[in-house]
């Protein structure tokens, strides 16, 4: 019994230290199925993400370069995000809002901004006011190693994952990975 | 240490009186190893399912090529699919549709669909490579699977192996692209673009009532 105990233990506190949680997303995302079987890689992506609505939102890792990317971003919005309104950026996940509703957004409790997220108007990506440009610039230029994460819903429409695409490409990405979910592979 | 299951650790003897109390310096384990075990299962559970796939994607870079250093795609070795609307496929051999007669209607079904096209057209290479993964021994090293690779890419590289041309309409979705990706995985076809409809295209298509 004792041995057994001590394996379970072992067992569990491995467990523990291993799990990461599937990040927090503001709103569900049937990803479509490929016969791919690569890996997502473990750091250093920027997702964009593109619900069925067409909202379309934007995550990163690394507190350090969200912290820094926070701070570029504000230059260029002539917004003053304090060190505190960092902090929390840094630990938060996915932001789909834009950036002027950012700092408001940042001084709310976990339950407002919950509350906020379910409805929240995506970032926006018009010629006129294309924010989503700015992220992936700044992101890029915080930590050059980014590459970049598409996931898109199963139906999205398609003139949406293009502009999302173009977006991109303007900023010098050519190279995408799109999360699927594994399906099995025909025999052909 | 030790589970007690009975709740006899009183000290009391049978029949006797009882001689005083004394504590006893056992404790029952078991609801704690009970706990142990639901926690495991719970963070086997959930780390096992967490990491997604992902399907790697290249984009023609947008910079403007000198004419003389584009890449001439063979008219042969050439096929374009166009992406319509509710998951409908068009295509037609070669990058220039001669007549408007020349799109045919196919879909994604899994035979009698846009595959089997695919395979068709590529058949002589899907052969080469799998004459080049048979050659390959039971227990290959990482060189050996390396080398494996380098060849498959080489021969989906060949001049004339197929080349696809991937044109998604505005009523299409985002699945429908992902879809057709992957039947060039599944076809091994390793030459492809996306790319936008050009207007002769979008001509026919509204000539043949396709959308």
């Amino acid at each position: 019994m004792t041995a057994m105990t001590d394996v379970a233990f072992l067992l569990l506190t491995f467990f523990i230290l291993t799990t990461q949680f599937k990040p927090d997303e503001p709103v569900m995302v049937d990803t479509p199925s490929s016969v791919s079987e690569e890996k997502l890689m473990e750091s250093n992506m920027m997702q964009v993400l593109v619900d069925v609505k067409g909202r379309v939102f934007f995550n990163c890792d690394g507190p350090t370069y969200r912290k820094d990317l926070l701070g570029k971003l504000g230059q260029k919005y002539k917004i003053n995000f304090s060190e505190d309104e960092k902090e929390t950026f840094s630990n938060l996940q996915t932001i789909g809002m834009p950036v002027t509703k950012l700092k408001e957004y940042l001084n709310w409790s976990n339950t407002e901004r919950t509350e906020y997220d379910k409805n929240s108007p995506g970032i926006p990506i018009d010629s006129t006011n294309n924010q989503l440009a700015d992220w992936i610039w700044f992101a890029r230029l915080s930590n050059p190693e980014y590459q970049a994460v598409i996931k898109g819903d199963r139906e999205t429409n398609y003139p949406v994952v293009k502009r999302v695409f173009d977006i991109f490409q303007e900023k010098k990405v050519n190279k995408f990975n799109f999360v699927t979910s594994l399906e099995k592979r025909p025999n052909v | 240490m030790a589970a007690e299951l009975g709740g006899d650790g009183g000290g009391k003897h049978k029949g006797g009186k009882p001689k005083g109390k004394k504590q006893s310096t056992r404790i029952d384990f078991t609801p704690m190893v009970d706990l142990g075990f639901l926690l495991i299962t719970f963070f086997m559970l959930t780390t096992t399912m967490s990491k997604p796939q992902t399907m790697e994607v290249n984009l023609p870079s947008k910079e403007k090529v000198k004419q003389d250093d584009q890449t001439k795609v063979a008219e042969s070795s050439a096929i374009t699919v166009i992406l319509g609307e509710f998951g409908k496929v068009y295509y037609y051999e070669g990058n220039t549709p001669a007549v408007a007669d020349s799109i045919k209607v196919s879909s994604f079904a899994a035979s009698g669909g846009i595959r089997d096209v695919l395979l068709a057209k590529q058949a002589p290479w899907i052969s080469k490579i799998k004459a080049a993964k048979s050659k390959l021994p039971n227990n290959p090293s990482a060189a050996q699977m390396e080398a494996l690779r380098k060849e498959i890419s080489g021969i989906k590289g060949e001049k004339l192996a197929t080349t696809m041309l991937i044109k998604a309409t505005d009523n299409s979705k985002y699945k429908n692209l992902v879809d057709i990706v992957d039947e060039l995985n599944i076809c091994e076809i390793g030459k492809y673009a996306i790319v936008d409809l050009n207007d002769q295209e979008k001509a026919m298509l509204t000539a043949k009532n396709l959308k």
